[in-house]
């Protein structure tokens, strides 16, 4: 008879005079019993842990400004420079890492309405007081005056630099594209739509289709223009003003605008009859809009005193950061790493936020980064279960927004009742539904 | 004796036959077999058959393009997956162990413990020992912890002994309670066990001292601890089957099962955590706590169900009764597989990781290899035992298998029994689920993971893997209802398409609905709808032949 039975002697689970114990696995089906509800119990745990360590707000600049922040920039060739301009005409320079004010200037006369880099690290700003100017933050001390003054016959609104060249948009009643290598202040060529005589409330330049521009106006008009052929290239037309504009840094063609209706829209600039996505949850006029480094998600400041982040692909935010004291939000920005937040508010605070609430910068193990990453797989292939959701989901917001988010919705529900009645009561096929995507274009020229 | 007759049938030899022209022309029109590309294939097929999470998503089904490269994405991950754990066997050190005969006139079932004992190393045959206990205090009974490092001991007249690493022979406590014990479980480890006693059930730390009586578990004739779910599940004669959160302490449900006959017998599913309730009646009930009815009844015996025994795979169910016979069941069909005599009533049933069903019946063990294989399509039915054992004078108690090991444990009247039964153990085991050589640190680990993952009790279903599926239909329900396009349903056409005779659907919304005083469209349809009912019928009842008045006298009466 042929005999062989287990054994395992117990030396070699653990070798003589080691604290080292073997741990052997073995991943046969058979073994592990109650997989999924092991997983989904497991995705559970981690949802509430995520929801439990969630602390987004890190702090603020500085002491901030004394009156409102209504925009920002930060300069694209450096991780930790950030301009801020406010409504006294003060613009302020700081520095991410301390989060200390490094330079400021009494800039403008009146309320600052843009600024942007330069490829030199310099600082153009522009104001209500018809100028836009030149600044060194990174050479001169504060309080020095502006190296440069460019003069308009109107209020500037919107300042954005070229990519490669040494240009720069500046927008009042039309687009004026100067060029900063030389001395003369004149416009090098000007654009507008030939019909439109409204203000222009922002300009963006396409950084990757670099001589693409697009701008909107207080006519509620998205107007694209080409450099190259220094003519406008498409008027779209809302249902209301847009307020900003960001262009997606890694898909050249899509951008997407804050408007005043409570929604960011995404467009394709090729299709512009109809959205690529509504951004809905705000529930006062988006003011700022900013896609992230990666492309993937957006960033938006709200008059509603919040901001939302979301995800490009889905229609509704991920995340809502609020605090008691900020106030209106005009301006949110990404930091150039995708791992911050900065807001600029009408309480003349610029706060700095964490991109994803629960998580936390320095050093990690390979086993705590393992754990996170496993339990992010768990989320995602379990994030569909109610439970599961509702925790993820669930945000505390503040008493104003929740009321009127209630009464929000009340409204949009009386009006589409009215639509669906006015539908069934008039002859099949009159009134034709229209998606949501295409409801807030009411024109479109090429 | 039984004769043993083997039958020779001459097979039909197949004679080797040359392909016709055409096959083998269409032969080198196929493209030449990659045996690279094969080989891979088979493997994915392999990895896929053990490793594999269910079904296939087909991508190219899906219409949404993003879904579509989603879809494709996971799925490459999976199969990426179970590549890997196939891969992975090759660091599973173990090899099963064996029992086979040298030459045809050997068999497995006459080989004794000290036969075995000569090939065994010496650390293996330690594990082959006697312990000969008071056999005025009754018949004894044992059990293993999950990962078989401990043993817990009872009589049936109140000795209890814990034994927390019974492989060293380290003794916990060893207690006498004066008083009938009927039961006694480990729970979650080798910490805390649940003893039934005379009146209630009570908790005991490995020491021996006593933590909680548990009051609502009265007169408890048998226990069974769902580890995953930190549930104690008892039931006694009067029938209730009672579940206790050993974790919070909180009762979780008590159902009376007496309605299905009297409790002689109970298990769990390892599987999918359901209760195998065997009763007097010869039924088998598979109870969940979400159901105060039995989810499945099963009439398995002619007499009382004695023992039951499920697989660590819940596919099959060995159960012995009161009418000498050993049942073995396919629980995922519930269909019966094959039926074995015994001489007396088996009064124990025990399945190991292999499969290897052990059963005590009088003073007998007989273990039976191969009543069932998950690999076959069709069942066998086993001639013979594998391995048996007793004979002696002690009358059975109880058998239970050590896990990952090739160890029995016999409880009997004169006391307890570890025999070696080689092949009978898981031989990897897996250092995070059930650990046999665990430190303090690691037991303390797996405790607080344990507790953390702990299962809801409503997770407990005949299909485990129930949990994180879509709820489909009321997502169609919800679709539907979004659509504001959709038609409006047509009472009158739902009418039409259900059956007729007394309790008609036609019948039934007439009564509910018929006595409105409103007539609209809907209304004359149905009135329509129920002329020509009528009509059909009275048509109907018209065509009856006449028979004539001759025969009609012998026609059967209506009614």
């Amino acid at each position: 008879m042929k005999v062989k039975a287990l054994s395992r002697p117990v030396s070699s689970q653990q070798a003589p005079g080691s604290g080292v114990t073997y741990q052997p696995r073995n991943l046969d089906p058979a073994l592990h019993p109650f997989t999924r509800g092991r997983e989904y119990v497991r995705a559970l745990q981690s949802t509430k842990l995520e929801r439990l360590f969630a602390a987004p707000f890190l702090g603020q600049l500085g002491k901030g400004h004394v009156d409102g922040v209504y925009c920002m920039a930060k300069d694209p060739r450096s991780l930790d420079h950030l301009a801020s301009g406010s409504g006294d005409g003060v613009v302020k320079v700081w520095n991410l890492t301390s989060r200390d004010e490094t330079w400021n200037t009494k800039a403008h006369e009146n309320i600052v309405k843009d600024m942007a880099w330069t490829k030199e690290k310099k600082l153009l700003t522009c104001a209500s007081d018809k100028t836009i100017k030149l600044w060194d933050p990174y050479n001169t001390p504060s309080q020095t005056a502006p190296a440069l003054t460019y003069y308009g016959q109107t209020a500037f609104t919107g300042v954005s630099v070229h990519r490669s060249l040494p240009n720069f948009a500046a927008s009042s009643g039309i687009i004026s594209v100067f060029d900063l290598s030389r001395t003369s202040t004149i416009p090098l060529q000007t654009l507008n739509w030939p019909t439109s005589t409204d203000t222009i409330t922002t300009v963006a330049f396409n950084q990757t289709e670099t001589s693409i521009l697009a701008s909107c106006a207080t006519n509620r008009d998205i107007v694209l223009y080409d450099l190259r052929t220094s003519s406008p290239l498409s008027k779209t037309t809302l249902s209301l003003a847009s307020n900003a504009i960001s262009w997606n840094p890694m898909e050249a063609f899509n951008f997407c605008v804050a408007n005043e209706d409570h929604n960011l829209y995404m467009f394709d600039m090729r299709k512009m009859n109809r959205a690529l996505n509504v951004f809905k949850d705000h529930v006062a006029a988006a003011m700022d809009v900013e896609f992230s480094p990666t492309g993937e998600e957006l960033v938006s400041a709200s008059y509603d005193r919040t901001i939302r982040i979301w995800s490009r692909a889905s229609g509704h935010s991920r995340d809502i950061y609020h605090t008691k004291r900020m106030q209106r939000c005009f301006s949110a920005k990404w930091t150039p790493d995708a791992k911050y937040l900065l807001s600029g508010s009408d309480d003349g605070n610029i706060r700095l936020w964490r991109a994803n609430a629960s998580s936390r910068e320095g050093v990690k193990t390979a086993r705590e980064r393992q754990k996170l990453e496993y339990d992010n797989t768990l989320k995602a292939r379990y994030g569909h279960m109610p439970e599961i959701k509702r925790i993820s989901r669930h945000r505390h917001v503040p008493k104003s927004v929740k009321k009127a988010g209630e009464i929000k919705g009340e409204e949009l529900a009386s009006i589409k009742r009215k639509r669906e009645n006015e539908r069934r009561h008039s002859k099949r096929g009159q009134v034709a539904r229209r998606s949501e995507r295409e409801k807030m274009v009411l024109q479109n020229e090429q | 004796m039984e004769s043993e007759v083997e039958i020779l049938v001459d097979k039909p030899k197949k004679l080797p036959q040359e392909p016709s022209a055409l096959a083998k022309a269409a032969l080198a029109d196929r493209p030449p077999i990659n045996p690279d590309a094969a080989a891979l294939k088979a493997r994915q097929a392999e990895a896929q058959n053990k490793y594999g999470r269910g079904r296939k998503i087909r991508p190219q089904s899906v219409k949404d393009k993003k879904l579509r490269s989603n879809l494709k994405a996971l799925e490459t991950k999976y199969q990426d997956a179970t590549l890997k754990a196939k891969d992975a066997e090759i660091l599973l050190e173990h090899e099963p162990g064996f029992l086979e005969p040298e030459h045809e006139l050997e068999r497995t079932y006459k080989i004794r413990q000290d036969d075995i004992q000569k090939d065994l190393s010496v650390e293996t045959a330690r594990k082959i020992f006697e312990l000969k206990l008071d056999e005025r205090l009754g018949p004894y009974s044992c059990d293993y912890t999950h990962n078989g490092r401990g043993l817990l001991l009872s009589s049936r007249k109140g000795h209890v002994a814990a034994i927390p690493d019974w492989r060293a022979g380290t003794l916990g406590c060893d207690l006498q309670l004066n008083e009938t014990i009927r039961d006694a479980k480990w729970l979650h480890n080798d910490q805390y066990f649940a003893v039934a006693q005379k009146k209630y059930t009570y908790i005991y730390d490995r020491a021996g001292v006593e933590l909680h009586c548990l009051r609502q578990h009265i007169e408890v004739k048998a226990l069974e601890f769902l580890r995953y779910h930190f549930l104690l599940a008892s039931v006694g004669n009067a029938g209730y089957l009672k579940y206790t959160d050993t974790s919070t302490g909180q009762m979780v449900i008590e159902m009376p099962t007496l309605k299905q006959g009297r409790p002689t017998s109970l298990t769990q599913n390892p599987w999918n955590a359901i209760l195998h309730l065997g009763h007097q009646n010869g039924c088998v009930t598979l109870w969940s706590p979400n159901s105060t009815t039995p989810l499945v009844k099963m009439l398995a015996h002619r007499g009382p169900v004695r023992a039951l025994g499920v697989d660590r795979e819940g596919r099959y169910m060995v159960s012995t009764g009161q009418d000498m016979k050993m049942a073995v069941w396919d629980i995922r069909m519930f269909k019966p597989v094959h039926e074995y005599f015994l001489r007396q009533p088996g009064q124990s049933v025990a399945i190991s990781d292999t499969g290897l069903t052990a059963v005590g019946w009088g003073t007998q063990m007989s273990v039976w290899k191969g009543l069932f294989d998950k690999a076959k399509a069709v069942q066998e039915k086993v001639r013979s035992p594998y391995m048996a054992w007793g004979g002696d004078g002690q009358r059975v108690e109880r058998v239970r298998w050590c896990p990952f090991e090739d160890v029995l444990g016999i409880a009997h009247d004169k006391g307890f029994s570890s025999i070696i039964v080689p092949g009978a153990g898981e031989p990897n085991f897996d250092a995070l689920e059930a650990n046999p050589y665990e430190t303090t640190k690691q037991r303390q680990e797996s405790e607080v993971k344990g507790l953390l993952n702990k299962l809801q009790p409503e997770m407990i279903s005949l299909n485990p893997d129930y949990v994180g599926k879509l709820d489909l239909v009321s997502a169609e329900e919800r679709k539907k209802e979004k659509d504001l396009d959709r038609k409006p349903e047509d009472p009158v056409l739902k009418i039409k398409n259900r059956g007729r005779g007394k309790n008609s659907s036609l019948r039934k919304y007439l009564r509910k609905k018929g006595k409105r005083n409103v007539i609209d469209e809907t209304r004359m349809r149905v009135e329509d709808l129920r002329k020509e009912t009528n009509r059909k019928t009275r048509a109907v009842t018209k065509k009856e032949p006449e028979l004539g008045p001759a025969l009609e006298r012998f026609k059967r009466k209506a009614g």
